[in-house]
């Protein structure tokens, strides 16, 4: 049985009410001998394959090319993952493992709403009870996925307080867990929480560059130059990073959201602007005041609108071998529209921050080799919101 | 001043009776009425928990997260609750209650150096598990702040006897698996998890969470060496005020010492 690493340089841990440790410890060693299991491999990969439709492709984007005069440029289309996203890839993964430890509750914080589908399209078809926790102004900007959720027979539980954000769901999903922890498993829906959530969302999601890796190299017979993704918490960033990290010739880029602009205080650079801190259980960057209060965090999108990144992200930081830059609301819905008429394809919101960084940078990235972009969702959940500011009126 | 370990562990000693921790929240209803409140509790306290408001806390309730919330809504810092527990220094011992991030931000050497400067006896981290925070341990040892440890239902024997080789003071079992404020069941299960503890930590076992009435005291009191009363306290004090909250503190009192 392997061991499930818990910190990240000096980052991660298990910064939680001792209520829960029992349950985490619980989770990495049914982890550990599920991976270890060849039949739960071959149940997982079964599912990936005929359920999410896996491997999703690596499409050349040759109108992004001709638009930032660039190239060659290649998205992988987690977009075409059943449900809309990346998300599932990690929902159905916890659930098998859940129902490995015979748990018959299942919860979930979501922010865009991508990750509470996913956990719902899991726990129905596992016949399992299933629990969303939402911030109230997501639920109103991300209605789509609301109705989805319920549709699929998840009970979704508005949240309140503060900004009515991911943030605020978190610790509400996270207070549930710690009431209900003997027959409930958390499926947290980011490489963030404490350990073993950052290592095991991450491997779960590590399906991404290892597919995304070999997809190029047999399209292109060579390395990408440069990998981006956006980062939130930084799941589909860390899975597909994963796929790179040991080849030292490829740039890697996360981006995070800048809000209204970074001057503005209005954004979501944890890494840009934050400073090492704890919030849900792990110590990574955070965005907070002096005194250690968790600020709130903006964006646009939901699922970037959060304080807190994944500790792995924090060690890649501080190590350089990631490159953290930041995208603004502005840019992301430019990136949004560029993407929709030059390629016939509406991405989310927060994969819209990774297609602005090529927007910007492209042109540069493109002299080191093709560039590949983690397109993490499609933007049906999107269109009201990014309608608006494209003044569609209908 | 004597380090706080040995403060709190000579307030079992001397009382020789359950002790009774009334739990306050630190600038709530506002730092002004907060400092009344924590003299109306006083004189019921045999020892006095004031939390420090956190933006995320994990552990609290609806109850003790909104009086929270007040606080910070209010501009009130932890050096503000420092320096309230500094006017409190003649009274009984003071724990502090907060979240790990607020120690981590001000530093652990200043965090505690202040804290101990304050008089304060010794703080409870509810999202430091026995096992994180050496540094913290180390930095509050130096200062001679006691770090209460937590432990729960579902704390394995195996863990309570992690948790001995940290503990100070005294253990802090937290009566159900759950969040503040909601109502304990005082049950045989609450009785073999405090034995349990009891039979694993050298520490007295201080009961908590859901405490609500003066007979839960009471019933705990006879297995138990403490009981911690917080969110029905803080419900009180916002509906009724300080002087409420210490009539209801006083009867739990009583009934620890038997006089009900
Ligand atoms: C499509 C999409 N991409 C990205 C994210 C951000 O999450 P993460 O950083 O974990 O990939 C979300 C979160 O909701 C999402 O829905």
């Amino acid at each position: 049985m392997t061991d499930i690493p818990t910190r990240f340089g000096p980052y991660g841990g298990r910064y939680v009410p001792e209520t829960v440790i029992e349950a985490l410890d619980e989770f990495a060693r049914a982890y550990s001998e599920a991976r270890d299991d060849p039949g739960f491999a071959r149940e997982r990969d079964a599912l990936l394959a005929d359920y999410v439709g896996r491997p999703t492709p690596l499409y050349r984007a040759e109108g992004l090319e001709r638009l930032h005069q660039a190239g060659p440029i290649y998205l992988k289309r987690e977009d075409l993952c059943h449900t809309g996203a990346h998300k599932i890839n990690n929902a159905l993964g916890q659930v098998l493992v859940a129902r490995r430890m015979g748990k018959r509750r299942i919860i979930a914080e979501t922010g865009a709403g991508q990750h509470g589908v996913a956990t719902a399209t899991a726990a129905a078809l596992f016949g399992m009870s299933c629990v969303v926790y939402m911030g109230r102004t997501d639920m109103q900007r991300q209605r789509l996925n609301v109705i989805r959720m319920k549709m699929l027979g998840a009970d979704v539980m508005p949240v309140d307080s503060g900004s009515g954000t991911l943030k605020h769901a978190t610790s509400e999903a996270i207070r549930d867990w710690v009431t209900n922890v003997r027959d409930t498993h958390y499926v947290i829906g980011s490489a963030v929480g404490p350990a073993p959530y950052p290592e095991i969302v991450a491997d779960l999601q590590s399906v991404i560059g290892r597919e995304a890796r070999a997809q190029i190299l047999d399209a292109e017979g060579r390395l990408p130059g440069t990998v981006v993704a956006c980062v939130g918490g930084g799941s589909n960033a860390i899975g597909m990073f994963r796929g790179f990290l040991d080849d030292a010739d490829v740039a890697l880029v996360g981006v995070e959201a800048a809000g209204t602009g970074i001057a503005s205080g209005l954004h979501g650079a944890s890494l840009g602007e934050g400073t090492p801190g704890v919030l849900h259980g792990s110590l990574s960057y955070l965005l907070q005041t002096p005194e250690g209060q968790v600020a709130e965090a903006h964006s646009i999108s939901a699922g970037l609108d959060y304080p807190g990144v994944g500790p792995q992200h924090s060690h890649l930081h501080d190590t350089g071998r990631v490159r953290y830059v930041s995208a603004t609301d502005q840019e992301a819905l430019d990136a949004f529209r560029a993407l929709c008429t030059s390629e016939g394809i509406i991405p989310a919101l927060e994969s819209s921050h990774a297609l602005a960084a090529v927007a910007r940078h492209g042109r540069e990235w493109g002299t080191q080799g093709p560039i590949v972009v983690c397109l993490s969702g499609r933007g049906d959940k999107d269109v009201e919101q990014a309608g608006k500011a494209m003044n569609i009126d209908v | 001043m004597s380090d706080g370990a040995t403060r709190l562990k000579r307030a079992f000693a001397e009382a020789g009776r359950p002790l009774l921790v009334p739990y306050m929240m630190g600038g709530f209803p506002s730092l002004a009425d907060s400092r009344d409140v924590a003299r109306a509790l006083q004189p019921a306290a045999d020892i006095l928990e004031i939390g420090i408001a956190f933006s995320d806390p994990l552990a609290d309730g609806p109850t003790v997260q909104a009086a929270g919330q007040a606080a910070l809504d209010q501009g009130v810092t932890p050096a503000d609750v420092i320096a309230l527990a500094g006017e409190l220094r003649d009274g009984p011992p003071v724990v502090l209650m907060t979240c790990v991030n607020l120690v981590l931000a001000a530093g652990p050497e200043a965090f505690f150096r202040d804290a101990a400067a304050a008089g304060v006896a010794g703080l409870i981290i509810s999202d430091l598990p026995c096992d994180e925070g050496d540094d913290i341990r180390a930095a509050a040892r130096a200062a001679g702040v006691a770090i209460i440890a937590l432990v729960a239902p579902t704390t394995s024997d195996e863990r309570l006897r992690e948790v001995a080789r940290v503990a100070e003071g005294f253990v802090y079992c937290v009566s159900v698996a759950g969040v503040t404020g909601g109502a304990v069941s005082v049950d045989d299960d609450l009785r073999s998890f405090v034995a349990r503890v009891k039979a694993a930590i050298p520490l007295p076992a201080v009961v908590g969470f859901g405490v609500q009435t003066p007979g839960h005291a009471g019933t705990i009191g006879e297995f138990a060496d403490g009981v911690v009363v917080g969110s029905q306290l803080v419900r009180t004090i916002e509906a009724d005020g300080a002087a409420a909250a210490a009539a209801l503190a006083a009867e739990m009192r009583a009934a620890l010492t038997g006089d009900a």
